[in-house]
């Protein structure tokens, strides 16, 4: 009897553990400064500070926090664009930080950016066709006539003209400009993609544009996405599951229906209460909570919980104990002294 | 109530290569003793560009105001002398800008940069301002300012640079501050702190604001009256509340729909604006939000829509049966 239960407990493992498509344990990435006159190492950015969460097949997970919090350096340490100091992140149940080399790069196909600024994120001298189609020739999966219709194909996916393939991207529009950069995602046909602030240097119009492309090319493909972002109402609407940031850390992370109706912790709430609503009647009942000061810096960030400092509920022993994430329940889970 | 500031019929155009580019195309609006003012619109739409016009800050002979009246207590800022509008300039009617970080000098101290204002226009010796600066300082809610003030712009975070902006604004108790896109630098939490301190210095100082954002959000609470913009002059217009309860032009519905709420229910997929706003230097006859909008007829086509009223105060310009929107 006791045999069968550990039996079907192991597949339940192991179904979960099949489900996951991107797991990232314990990862740091700190960055070294080095000063004076003989450039010795005096300290570190310490950007993203061991932080743990996973990525199911298919769920979109929302990475929000403030200029600064490591949401950038998460993304980028997990597509191994940036080394990270230590940690794992297991990609389809390899770990990528084991890997380098001809097997990293056959890896990356399989996982993708898209950035913020669309202006900076495409190469100026190169046309378009060539932009999106880059990728397939880097990883051989296509040439000559087969790579130029799977281009007018990736070009209608995300509604420009086939004929654009020959322009340059001065010619198109901030809008225009992130469809190219989601086509060129798109082109090695990835399963895991990477949005950072992918929205965020838009206009309110073409963003809403933008976030339904994302969401159809998610429900089309079979995409699994990892939405970083500063804007909640954005990451709330287009997420699962959310993770807050706050100074290299995650503070909490929970899908997203609970994130606005039951945050937890102090700095999730004063964050929400932050985000204006368009709508004059309800934003003037709302209660602000207007944290005091700045961000402390990542270099030398404060002991213990590094929200104390701003903390409202803070106690003596939230300057000394760090915290860890702590479950409310299975999909919920907070690092506050008060959970 | 009293008209502090009255732009009729703004025209700035900008000669490029590209042709003549109409950024601001008959623009009117007021702002009352006292009152804050929203502008609403998109990058491009030439809100900024209608501010800076109000303080002929724009760059001749590129840019020219072509036409229109900008009456500042009866006065036609337009029409005024070159040492006029100087006066007039960071003295009754103050700007903060969107950069905190590019419009204040790099290499002078803050102190320096507010007691130029101070000398200038208050005639303030130099003790004086020196004493004054630090008291702004400490208004705007910079702690220790007593040693700050001797800081340089970058010595100070994002949100701080603002407040510096917002004290040099205040400096000479101005009738009028024009915040141009005053939070969309910052931070979330450190945006709700410049928009209160904001609402909390108009209402010690009674002091008119104007602030101009793309952000339906940020304005909401704040401002009584909202104007929203597309390509060069207002669609709508009207008391704040009415505005965001009942939207009557399809621009400002479509604005109000595409932004995802926090306070709503998931829903599927946001109804969006499809299309790009029109090219200024080639817009099209007729209604310039035709092409993008979903209740287009064939008027609209043709014959530009003027503001006409719909109920009290609540003007939009529109061909459309404003009960039937929606």
């Amino acid at each position: 009897m006791t045999q069968i239960n550990s039996f079907e407990r192991k597949l339940v493992n192991m179904a979960e553990q099949h489900n996951k498509l991107v797991e990232v344990e314990n990862l740091v990435t700190y960055f070294p400064i080095y000063s004076g006159l003989l450039q010795q190492k005096t300290g570190d950015v310490k950007a993203v500070d061991d932080i743990s969460f996973f990525v199911r097949r298919g769920e979109t997970l929302g990475l929000v926090g403030e200029s600064g919090c490591g949401k950038t350096t998460t993304g980028r340490s997990i597509l191994k664009l940036e080394e990270p100091t230590s940690g794992n992140v297991i990609f389809e149940g390899k770990n990528l930080i084991e890997m380098e080399g001809e097997p990293l790069r056959k890896m990356r196909a399989h996982m993708q950016p898209i950035f913020q600024d669309p202006f900076a994120s495409l190469n100026p001298r190169m046309n378009v066709g060539n932009i999106i189609g880059e990728p397939l020739f880097v990883h051989n999966l296509a040439k000559g006539k087969e790579l130029r219709e799977r281009v007018e194909d990736l070009l209608n996916m995300v509604g420009l003209a086939p004929q654009m393939a020959e322009r340059y991207p001065h010619e198109f529009s901030g809008g225009q400009r992130q469809r190219i950069g989601i086509a060129r995602a798109l082109s090695a046909s990835p399963s895991f993609i990477v949005c950072d602030e992918a929205v965020s240097a838009l206009d309110v119009s073409i963003q809403g544009q933008i976030i339904k492309l994302l969401i159809k090319l998610r429900e089309k493909l079979g995409l699994t996405y990892l939405f970083i972002s500063h804007d909640l109402s954005v990451v709330r609407h287009i997420s699962d599951r959310v993770a807050v940031m706050y100074l290299g850390k995650i503070v909490e992370i929970t899908t997203s229906d609970q994130l606005y109706k039951n945050p937890q912790h102090p700095y999730t709430i004063s964050l929400l209460s932050a985000v204006p609503i368009p709508d004059p009647k309800v934003d003037r009942t709302r209660k602000r909570i207007v944290l005091k000061g700045d961000i402390p810096s990542p270099i030398n960030p404060p002991s213990g919980c590094p929200f104390h400092t701003r903390c409202q509920m803070a106690v003596e022993e939230c300057k000394t104990t760090k915290q860890e994430l702590r479950g409310v329940d299975a999909e919920h889970w907070v690092a506050c002294h008060r959970v | 109530m009293e008209k502090i500031l009255d732009v009729k019929e703004l025209r700035t155009n900008f000669y490029t290569d590209e042709g003549v580019v109409k950024a601001v195309d008959g623009l009117s609006y007021h702002i009352n003793k006292g009152e804050c003012v929203g502008l609403v619109g998109e990058s491009g739409c030439g809100k900024s560009v209608s501010a800076m016009s109000i303080l002929r800050l724009i760059p001749y002979p590129l840019g020219v105001i072509e036409g229109g009246e900008i009456l500042f207590k009866g006065e036609d800022l337009l029409e005024v002398s070159e040492e006029r509008i100087r006066e007039v300039r960071g003295d009754r009617i103050s700007m903060i800008f969107q950069e905190p970080s590019t419009s204040l000098n790099p290499v002078l101290s803050i102190q320096r940069q507010l007691t130029e204002t101070l000398e200038l226009h208050r005639g303030m010796k130099s003790k004086e301002a020196k004493a004054e600066s630090v008291r702004l300082l400490d208004v705007v809610g910079i702690p220790d300012a007593e040693r700050r003030v001797k800081d340089y712009p970058h010595q100070f975070s994002g949100g701080m640079q603002q407040r510096i902006m917002i004290a040099i604004a205040l400096s000479c108790n101005p009738d009028v501050i024009i915040a141009d896109e005053p939070t969309t630098a910052l931070d979330v939490t450190v945006q709700a702190q410049i928009l209160e301190l904001i609402a909390e210095m108009r209402e010690r100082l009674g002091t008119a604001v104007l602030i101009i954002t793309h952000n339906l959000g940020v304005v909401a609470r704040y401002v009584e009256r909202l104007n929203v913009m597309y390509a060069g002059s207002l669609v709508e217009t009207g008391p704040t509340d009415e505005i965001y309860a009942n939207p009557k032009h399809p621009y400002t519905i479509g604005l109000l729909r595409s932004v995802p709420r926090l306070d709503q229910p998931r829903t599927e997929v946001t109804e969006v604006i499809e299309g790009m706003p029109p090219n200024l230097a080639h817009l099209p006859a007729g209604c310039r939000f035709a092409e993008r909008c979903s209740f287009v007829m064939d008027q609209c086509r043709e014959e530009k829509p003027v503001l006409a009223e719909v109920s009290e105060g609540h003007f939009r310009a529109c061909f459309y049966d404003a009960d039937k929107l929606i």
